[in-house]
């Protein structure tokens, strides 16, 4: 009888939603005209938010990727609260499971997972660090390649079992992250009229020293999700003693 | 609207057979696995609708860490649902 009732509300549901998306070239998804002020010369447009960011993020972020400029710098606050909910999660996971370690004895990795995964390492530390790194000009940014680097973390835990992330050497890279995300905050507050907002030259777009303060807040951003993401996976991990 | 080829078919197909499997199977191994699967080929899916941005987060947290933080969750808890 649940099974029945759910299978019509979950086709009620897709059936709404079919209807709703087969006509979704004939609304008018955020193309309204709106009058709003531009924040960096205050002047006030009169164009649709998705063909402003589109026309003019080059010349105002220095940015070549248009999706890293939206997140880091037209909605960077934002960001902040992304990187806090994050932050929040893995101090509840290490509060949760501390001091926990223990429970079945694993067994031993196999040889070929062994060394292959040594060789792999690098490659996929070098691709995380290229992912965020190169995220003003490329597709992919802080999370993506925090989250790559936290998966290299990963694939050494789960081939050897006394793999361990060195807590305190954890920590201190995720605050020392966090730190610097906020005190740029606080130096865009300083240097130009609001908080996060670019101080420094935009430079030549497409180049890696361009876009301002938008590679040292993602950089910033890879190093803390990289260690959050790796501490969630070595508190939950069971090892034997 | 963009078309939708063959392939963009079979992967939808296969991406709501997997969450269907994934809430059915009693085993929650398999379970995990089959929401793994799920979110590999969405962001396959992604990538085709080029939003190469939100492909790469979706593979490496959806279909990796997501999967092994599941993994890890039943191995301390239990591996099959009542």
């Amino acid at each position: 009888m649940r099974k029945v009732v759910a299978i019509i509300l979950a086709s009620a549901f897709f059936a709404v939603l079919l209807v709703s998306f087969s006509n979704i070239q004939q609304a008018d998804y955020g193309e309204k005209e709106y009058y709003y002020q531009n924040p960096i010369n205050g002047s006030y447009a009169n164009e649709s938010v998705p063909s402003h960011y589109i026309s003019n993020t080059k010349n105002e972020t220095g940015a070549v990727n248009a999706v890293t400029a939206i997140v880091v710098e037209y909605r960077g606050f934002d960001t902040l609260g992304e990187v806090t909910v994050l932050f929040t999660a893995a101090t509840g996971v290490s509060f949760l499971l501390y001091k926990t370690r223990g429970g079945k004895k694993r067994t031993e990795a196999n040889l070929i997972l062994k060394e292959g995964s040594k060789l792999v390492l690098p490659f996929i530390l070098l691709t995380g660090a290229y992912i965020f790194i190169h995220g003003h000009l490329t597709p992919g940014g802080g999370f993506p390649g925090g989250a790559v680097i936290a998966s290299g973390f990963l694939l050494m835990m789960l081939s050897y079992p006394k793999f361990f992330m060195k807590e305190r050497a954890v920590s201190v890279t995720e605050s020392m992250a966090g730190i610097t995300f906020a005190f740029i905050g606080l130096l865009g507050l300083v240097f130009a009229s609001s908080f996060l907002q670019n101080f420094l030259p935009l430079g030549d777009a497409g180049y890696i020293l361009s876009a301002g303060i938008i590679p040292i807040i993602y950089i910033a951003i890879g190093f803390k999700v990289g260690s959050e993401l790796s501490s969630i996976a070595d508190k939950l991990k069971e090892v034997q003693k | 609207m963009i078309e939708l080829t063959i392939i963009s078919w079979i992967m939808a197909f296969l991406v709501i057979g997997a969450a269907i499997y994934a809430i059915e199977t009693k085993d929650l191994i398999s379970a995990a696995i089959a929401a793994g699967v799920a979110s590999l080929v969405v962001s396959i899916m992604f990538l085709v609708l080029q939003a190469p941005d939100v492909a790469i987060t979706e593979a490496s947290i959806g279909a990796g860490l997501t999967m092994a933080i599941f993994v890890y969750a039943i191995g301390r808890t239990g591996r099959w649902e009542e």
